[in-house]
């Protein structure tokens, strides 16, 4: 039997925010409109399957000028494991200095994705 | 007291003001300063730790503190000289600026050129008048913002948050990762003020749910806030009688708007747009005052830090000119109006244009949500030139490159967005097929 389902995805890939439509069938996408570019449509294809996000958030910081460092995933982590991260990286303090771009956590949770500083931490004056 | 002179001096040290100076030390001025309240250069972007900034100024998607770094490692490979923790108290006709810092005192610079880069601040609860109680656990979203990204503090546990602006969506999803549960964003208006991807992601994919045409309009709690009053409005923002219902909470987050805070300016008496608190300005970015350039959040309020770049390059190039003595003298400009479809456009005035000069950038603000429309510019009553958009959203800002040769000479200048005729579609779609 032919399984056929629409989905209605909003892209989150740039803030021009373009609306379209993934047809699945039988678990493979067979038809893409309302993308606009490139980045869109493998954004919307994937979102369908196995979605992805971002992750953003702090760590603490010992003997820094800033309590906290704002890290970022390298690369989308699966949404279902978005709370795994957070919480890893609650556990986490790092020792000013801190340069930015330097990996936090590396491979987390064995998802492929490293975690880096958003911004340079200066040790405290 | 210590006095000293400079080409080209911003006030603020954020994204527009390290762009000015930035374009201002490119384009020649030699002696440059940028002065900044905060501990550190960045503005607000430091606090912003959520990705996508730069996607068109780099090509990249980066966080805020990311953004600002790309900046700041740009400002120090410069001559460019930044004064930290001080507070530029008057900057006055003829570049007199006075400011105050625990490590220097009280300082007088002579500038030759002032660009206005202060940025913006939020609207509070003052600024839409709700009634109730005056408890502990409510802020704006961006002052709750700092709290977590960078002071370590969670401002509540179970929170409203009332707007739907950005910055309150950015804090829904950040106050959900810091544990804290966000029970509903209530939004006044029909449609949402912020950007489509912040809903998908910082609402919907964590069942956080937004209830537009909502008011609240009670905030209950004597030490600290215990709930909120809802209710519908209907289509004049009036509350509708008997839809009233409670939401209990320990912090509500206001997300309600931001304005230019232009304090400076206005104090020296510069020609104000009502529309965008922020000065009237010219293509160059010069304001009413000979020689003071403002650009980013003080001049109008942007979605994208990209385009605040680009605006405050503008305004740091002339500046530069200006210190020179190369821009030409105010006096003869022609206004631009935003009309119909359309709440705001900047620059509100043009000044005659250096020759060579290809085309010039607009930008505007939608009066209303609307799908397909053509934004217009209307030269002395003929229309000059058209562009399709595909969809209108006031969250949204519109940027247009309008030609030069489209301007001409023209006295009266006017933009408009009406929606896109549907004939003209209907006519492409059998173009198509045949």
């Amino acid at each position: 039997m032919m399984e056929r389902v629409v989905h209605a995805i909003q892209c989150i890939g740039c803030p021009i925010g373009c609306g379209g439509e993934v047809v699945v069938e039988n678990g493979t996408v067979s038809e893409m409109s309302g993308f606009t570019c490139k980045k869109g449509l493998a954004y919307a294809a994937e979102e369908v399957v196995a979605p992805k996000r971002m992750v953003t958030t702090t760590v603490r910081v010992s003997g820094g000028g800033l309590a906290l460092l704002p890290v970022v995933s390298a690369t989308p982590v699966p949404k279902e494991r978005i709370f795994d991260c957070l919480c890893l990286l609650r556990g986490v303090t790092v020792v000013a200095p801190v340069a930015e771009g330097a990996v936090i956590v590396s491979d987390a949770l064995g998802l492929g994705v490293d975690f880096r500083a958003a911004r340079a931490v200066s040790p405290l004056q | 007291m210590r006095e000293l002179s400079y080409d080209v001096v911003t006030i603020g040290g954020g994204p527009a003001g390290m762009a000015a100076a930035l374009a201002a030390r490119e384009a020649g001025a030699e002696r440059v300063l940028i002065i900044e309240r905060d501990r550190e250069l960045g503005g607000i972007l430091q606090q912003c730790i959520h990705n996508g900034f730069g996607l068109r100024r780099f090509e990249e998607e980066l966080t805020g503190p990311g953004y600002a770094h790309r900046y700041i490692e740009m400002v120090k490979a410069t001559d460019i000289d930044v004064w930290l923790d001080t507070t530029v108290l008057a900057a006055e006709p003829g570049g007199v600026i006075t400011s105050v810092s625990p490590h220097a005192g009280m300082t007088v610079v002579r500038a030759k050129s002032v660009v206005y880069s202060m940025g913006c601040r939020e609207r509070t609860r003052g600024a839409i008048r709700t009634p109730g109680s005056r408890p502990a656990g409510v802020f704006t979203a961006g002052a709750a913002q700092r709290m977590v990204n960078m002071e370590g503090y969670l401002p509540g546990k179970e929170v409203v948050i009332v707007g739907s602006g950005d910055i309150g969506l950015i804090m829904a999803r950040r106050m959900t990762f810091e544990g804290a549960k966000v029970k509903a964003v209530f939004e006044i208006m029909p449609y949402s003020n912020g950007l489509t991807r912040n809903i998908v992601q910082c609402l919907e994919d964590f069942d956080i749910p937004l209830y537009l045409g909502h008011s609240v309009t009670a905030i209950h709690g004597k030490d600290r806030v215990t709930g909120v009053t809802v209710s519908k409005v209907n289509d004049r923002l009036e509350v509708i009688e008997d839809t009233a219902f409670d939401v209990s909470c320990d912090c509500v987050l206001l997300s309600v708007g931001l304005i230019p805070e232009n304090e400076l300016g206005r104090a020296a008496g510069l020609a104000l747009d009502p529309i965008t608190s922020g000065a009237r300005v010219d293509q160059f970015r010069q304001t009413s005052i000979p020689g003071f350039f403002a650009a980013g959040n003080v001049l109008h309020v942007h979605d994208l830090v990209d385009w605040v770049s680009e605006e405050a390059a503008i305004a740091g190039r002339s500046a530069a000119r200006h210190a020179r003595g190369e821009l030409p003298a105010l006096g003869s400009e022609r206004s631009v109006t935003a009309g119909e479809g359309l709440r705001t456009v900047v620059p509100q005035r043009l000044s005659a244009f250096e020759p060579g000069k290809m085309s010039t950038h607009f930008y505007f603000r939608a009066a209303k949500p609307m799908g397909a429309s053509v934004l217009q510019f209307w030269a002395d009553g003929v229309l000059a030139f058209e562009r399709k958009l595909r969809v209108v959203k006031p969250s949204e800002m519109i940027v247009a490159d309008i030609p030069v040769r489209k301007i001409g000479d023209a006295s009266t200048l006017e933009f408009l967005v009406v929606p896109a005729p549907e004939k003209i579609e209907a006519e492409d779609e059998i173009e198509e097929e045949a």
